[in-house]
């Protein structure tokens, strides 16, 4: 896409910035239009904020940054700013003549990189080309870290790539420095034009979604592997890792559900309206401000998945409320519900359903109705999840060394991600598995940090456990992933598309890690399959190992932290961890 | 009346309209943006600014004139003009503005009517002077002079 952009662009960064505005108001529009033509910007204007999102999906990489009004009378600026972060990831700019805190506040929480007042003057248009070089070396620094993660040396240049992207290698090493190197092949065509190089994220949009299950059906659920799904899908610019790393969001969100279903059924309705919960906006705030400096991209996303979050509706409130009164009173049972399911077989049939909802919720455009039906589910599943990770813990606590708070985030990111998945998932899950996640994780993360302290050292120490585990089905990709993806990626997807894709391109960084959860895991998962499809748990066949199952939740903690194929940040993992640190 | 003469006057009245606190800095910004590439840059905005905000004012005048006053769309379109007289520099309009959103908040009729009588007498105000300094401008330019590009000094 870049190819099709005049080389100006290429040559003299900041010039030929290519940006949208969007505003109601024609003398606002001219104006703006004459100002950053001044500034050697390619300027688009855009009426209606509709008119805006129609363009900017035809055009996937047609711009490098979008400014809009806050207040238009077909969208709000705030919605169609969610859009454009989640869908398109690129930084967007607010403006009104309204400049009371609140205003600016609630842009921020969206994901806004820069508000600006009106009368927006020269000067203040002729330095947005910061926020898209920002958000351009944020990219790099992540795939970079995300490498580090790995261990791979990033030596050889060129030398495996087959062709664009597409590697089918059977060692993770190859295929990670593949991805690296197709990133770089991209870097280099736009040499200095750090507007216009390729995000290296992959957005799992509907319809590869549904590419992707197909395959999976084809194969066989049980039978599935990263790389068969991938030549059966046959996308060129896919990679082994992406799907990889799909897959154990798929596996993950499956056995959520599952264990959802199954926490339900145990669980009465204890309604604990907690503070956290009742005040997503306050917890979530306090998440923001926590996550906030070091990504902007993560901080955008996360702040903005977890507004979404919150924003949902009530039922989703008093869900959380009830998750957690749930959490603090029936860990016991939770245990125990969780362990009767855990051991549970999974069945193709349960997947089968799985597969057919997600591919009845890809074709759905209506996130709004995502949204609302995740919500509603997602507090149940959240619940479920909380308990039962708390329940290992408290288990494993003498038996466990010090964690790393990094182990902690996790746990709290676990949390959240279930619940969210959980509920209709299905569309939802191949959107965005992290974004949920994260928004929840951001409530947690307040709740829990006294909580989970001491959780974590046993949540740690079943990574620990496990990780060798862990890292040897992580090669294979088989055992391990089914667990674990099916179990993460559920409470993303089902908020909605949109929501989705923030999700995760932040979960993936913590799907990677895999850490096993031990029982916890297991248990949730079998229960949300269970529950949800009451069927058995079909992520269990998977599973060679129960110890996998139960790994799965503190996978999804490890995920956070430890290394991942997903292409994630680090960076957004780091902000979790300090936000456990400050909480 | 010579060249040297119509351009003092021009600047004299410019300087009254900032003076007076009718025409903000952003109109300046505006006399700015305008270049070779668009001589008419300015003409053009100021007409789009009025003709969109005669339609606001009409539909603002609609709105209170229901039986029952739905005071968020008055408000809506009080916001609308505020930002729109900010994008232009008429100061004095975006300042009834700001005044006719405390009356909306109040949900007073009565209010909101004096309000609006404030916003158009302010609004009509502009629309004259930069009626006339567009003329004056024009009359320099036909008379083979160069309006001078505008300056803050006071």
């Amino acid at each position: 896409m870049e190819n099709g952009f005049p080389s100006t662009r290429n040559d003299s960064f900041p010039a030929g910035l290519r940006v949208l505005v969007v505003d109601d108001d024609p003398t606002w529009l001219k104006i703006l239009e004459k100002m950053l033509k001044k500034c050697s910007y390619e300027v688009t204007t855009c009426g209606l904020a509709r008119d805006a999102l129609n363009l900017l999906r035809e055009r996937k990489d047609g711009y490098d940054i979008v400014i809009s009004d806050v207040n238009m009378p077909d969208m709000d600026g705030f919605k169609l700013l969610e859009h454009v972060g989640l869908e398109m990831d690129l930084p967007v700019i607010m403006m009104s003549v309204d400049g009371e805190t609140s205003r600016v506040m609630k842009g921020v929480q969206h994901g806004a990189c820069d508000y600006l007042l009106k009368p927006i003057r020269m000067k203040e248009l002729r330095n947005i080309w910061q926020h898209v070089f920002r958000k351009k070396i944020h990219e790099i620094r992540d795939i970079e870290g995300h490498e580090s993660f790995e261990g791979i040396q990033i030596s050889r240049n060129g030398s495996d790539l087959s062709d664009d992207g597409h590697m089918f290698c059977g060692e993770d090493m190859t295929s990670i420095k593949k991805r690296k190197d197709f990133d770089n092949k991209y870097d280099e065509k736009d040499l200095g034009d750090h507007s216009s190089s390729k995000k290296h994220r992959v957005v799992w949009s509907v319809d590869l979604h549904q590419k992707f299950v197909k395959a999976v059906n084809q194969i066989g659920f049980d039978k599935v592997g990263p790389k068969k799904i991938l030549d059966l899908m046959n996308v060129p610019w896919l990679t082994r890792e992406n799907v990889a790393s799909h897959l154990q969001k798929y596996r993950l969100y499956l056995s959520r559900l599952q264990k959802e279903s199954d926490l339900k059924a145990s669980f009465g309705g204890i309604k604990h309206p907690d503070m956290h919960l009742k005040d997503p906006a306050g917890s979530f705030g306090l998440q923001s401000s926590i996550n906030t400096n070091q990504n902007d991209v993560a901080n955008g996303r996360f702040q903005f998945s977890a507004h979404k979050l919150f924003g949902q509706d009530v039922n989703v409130k008093i869900q959380e409320g009830d998750l957690k009164g749930i959490f603090s009173e029936h860990m016991p049972d939770t245990k125990k519900t969780l362990n009767a399911d855990n051991p549970d077989p999974q069945e193709t049939s349960s997947h089968m359903s799985f597969d057919h909802s997600f591919a009845t919720l890809g074709s759905e455009v209506n996130y709004e109705a995502f949204d609302c039906h995740i919500w509603n589910e997602a507090p149940k599943i959240e619940l479920k999840r909380e308990h039962k990770p708390l329940l290992q813990l408290e288990d494993g606590f003498s038996q466990l060394p010090p964690c790393a708070p990094e182990h902690h985030v996790k746990t709290d990111k676990l949390h959240p991600v279930p619940s969210v998945t959980s509920g209709l998932s299905l569309t939802a899950r191949d959107v965005s598995g992290p974004i949920k996640n994260e928004p929840l994780y951001a409530e947690y993360q307040g709740n829990r940090v006294s909580h989970v302290s001491p959780k974590k050292c046993a949540i740690e120490s079943f990574p620990i456990q496990s990780k060798g585990h862990m890292v040897v089905n992580h090669q294979s990709y088989e055992p391990v992933s089914t667990a674990i993806s099916s179990m993460k990626p559920q409470g993303f997807n089902l908020s909605c598309l949109t929501d989705f894709d923030y999700c995760q391109r932040n979960l993936k960084a913590s799907d990677s890690t895999l850490a096993p959860f031990n029982e916890t895991a297991c248990l949730l998962q079998g229960d949300f399959h269970n529950k949800y499809f009451g069927l058995p748990n079909i992520e269990f066949t998977d599973c060679n190992d129960p110890s996998f199952i139960a790994e799965i939740p503190v996978h999804w903690y490890d995920t956070l932290t430890s290394d991942y194929e997903c292409p994630l940040d680090p960076t957004e993992y780091s902000i979790f961890d300090q936000g456990l640190f400050i909480a | 009346m010579e060249l040297g003469q119509m351009q003092g006057r021009l600047a004299e009245f410019t300087k009254s309209l900032y003076m007076e606190g009718i025409l903000d800095a952003q109109f300046l910004q505006l006399q700015q943006l305008q270049d070779e590439s668009n001589p008419d840059f300015v003409v053009e905005v100021v007409s789009l600014f009025f003709e969109d905000s005669e339609k606001l004012l009409n539909d603002i005048a609609r709105a209170l004139d229901q039986q029952s006053v739905d005071f968020k769309r008055v408000d809506a379109h009080v916001h609308q003009l505020k930002g729109s007289s900010a994008s232009v520099g008429a100061q004095r309009v975006k300042n009834a503005c700001v005044a006719f959103r405390n009356c909306c908040e109040e949900q007073n009729v009565e209010g909101c009517l004096r309000c609006l009588q404030q916003v158009k007498q302010e609004h009509y105000l502009v629309k004259n002077k930069l009626e006339t300094l567009f003329r004056l401008e024009q009359q320099i330019v036909a008379a083979g002079g160069s309006v001078p590009m505008a300056e803050m000094t006071f």
